[in-house]
């Protein structure tokens, strides 16, 4: 099948901003997707709220539009009613981390299997350019007119620490990449997690002199590195990508279809 | 790294659909041959297709799905 294929065309052009990257990131889900063959009836994606969530009205899967943060509740719902569909959810960093965070941490801690994508944009897009728990300190943002004071976090070490058992980065510059680690997750029987670096020259790049998306995109190559790269192991301070985990546990439908058979044995025995 | 250029797959077209590009500039700035610009009507276009190595760049990277690079493999 073409990429086009598993669009829905009618809804084109999309809502999202002029270098928006969240549009990039539809992208590569679209290429992982195709280049693993996957059947669209097969595929169900659940999202929440923000200008990231509106990627699940684009795809041309089955599709949950929910609430702010809960998209991996919905996810989970499906997950064990119909184990054998695929369960995409694409989340901004704030529907991921601030209002949904303990929905991941625990997805994570289940290792249900689960994709969780992260378009992290550190701000609320949606909104109109609030600080989010990714944003990190002496940033600019609606909320924080003379700048942020709160840490941020590391999606990826959050990530590790609740037991996700596949977590990659990449960013929207790095797209062949970013669709690489895209279909290894999907591909992962587990709860994996991608997060993917995402520019909203809107809301963050303007207030932060980080610029249009061009230059945006540029800072995502020039201030990241491959794990496992001399440039990072020259420059620690570079963001690193690349694979962070991928290892096998006992995934959670599978643990669940365990007890069930445990429970139906005792009450014939 | 990422910027291999796969093969020497001949172009047949770049086809760029107006009614999808927004203008940001993304294709036209990371192209590694600089074939493609921004019109009058900030919509991207190809100026230089002799010079397109067909890497797909432009494709993979657009923010609004509004480029496709054919290249004479592709059957469709
Ligand atoms: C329960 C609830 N609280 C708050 C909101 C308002 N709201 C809508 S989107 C959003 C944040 C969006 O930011 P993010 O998830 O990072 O996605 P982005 O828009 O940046 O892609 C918020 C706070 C809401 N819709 N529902
Ligand atoms: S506000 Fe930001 S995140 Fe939302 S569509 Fe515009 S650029 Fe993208
Ligand atoms: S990247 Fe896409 S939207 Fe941006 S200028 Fe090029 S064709 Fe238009
Ligand atoms: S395929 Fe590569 S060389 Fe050709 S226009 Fe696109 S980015 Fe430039």
């Amino acid at each position: 099948m073409a990429v086009k294929d598993y669009l829905r065309e009618r809804f084109f052009p999309h809502m999202w901003c002029p270098g928006c990257g969240h549009g990039t990131v539809l992208n590569a889900l679209l290429r992982a997707v195709e280049e693993l063959q996957l059947n669209k009836n097969d595929i169900v994606m659940t999202s929440g709220i923000g200008c990231s969530a509106r990627i699940s009205g684009y795809v041309d899967f089955h599709s949950l539009h929910t609430l702010h943060g809960r998209a991996l509740a919905f996810a989970t719902g499906v997950k064990l009613s119909k184990p054998d569909l695929k369960l995409l959810v694409p989340m901004g960093d704030g529907d991921a981390l601030a209002i949904g965070g303990n929905h991941f941490i625990h997805a994570c801690r289940r290792n249900i299997d689960i994709t969780a994508i992260i378009m992290n944009n550190r701000i609320y897009g949606m909104t109109g350019g609030q600080f989010s728990p990714l944003s990190g300190p002496d940033k600019k943002a609606t909320t924080a007119p003379y700048l942020t004071i709160d840490a941020e976090f590391d999606i990826v070490e959050v990530s590790k620490a609740a037991g996700a058992t596949f977590v990659a980065r990449s960013t929207t510059y790095h797209v062949k990449e970013a669709t690489e680690m895209l279909k290894k997750a999907i591909s992962h029987k587990g709860f994996s997690v991608v997060e993917i670096l995402s520019q909203c020259p809107t809301h963050y790049g303007r207030k932060n002199r980080e610029g249009d998306a061009v230059q945006m995109m540029t800072g995502y190559r020039d201030n990241t590195a491959k794990l496992g790269s001399k440039a990072l192991a020259d420059n620690p301070s570079l963001i690193p990508r690349g694979i962070f985990v991928d290892q096998a546990r006992p995934e959670y439908c599978q643990e669940y279809d365990n007890i069930i058979a445990k429970a139906s044995r005792n009450r014939a025995a | 790294m990422e910027h291999t250029v796969r093969g020497k797959k001949k172009l047949k077209e770049l086809v760029i659909n107006r009614d999808w590009c927004k203008g940001c500039g993304i294709c036209v700035s990371f192209c590694p041959k600089k074939v493609l610009e921004l019109d009058s009507k900030d919509k991207a276009i190809v100026v230089r297709p002799e010079d397109c190595i067909s890497c797909k760049l432009c494709e993979l990277r657009c923010p609004d799905l509004a480029i496709e690079v054919l290249t004479e493999e592709d059957n469709d």
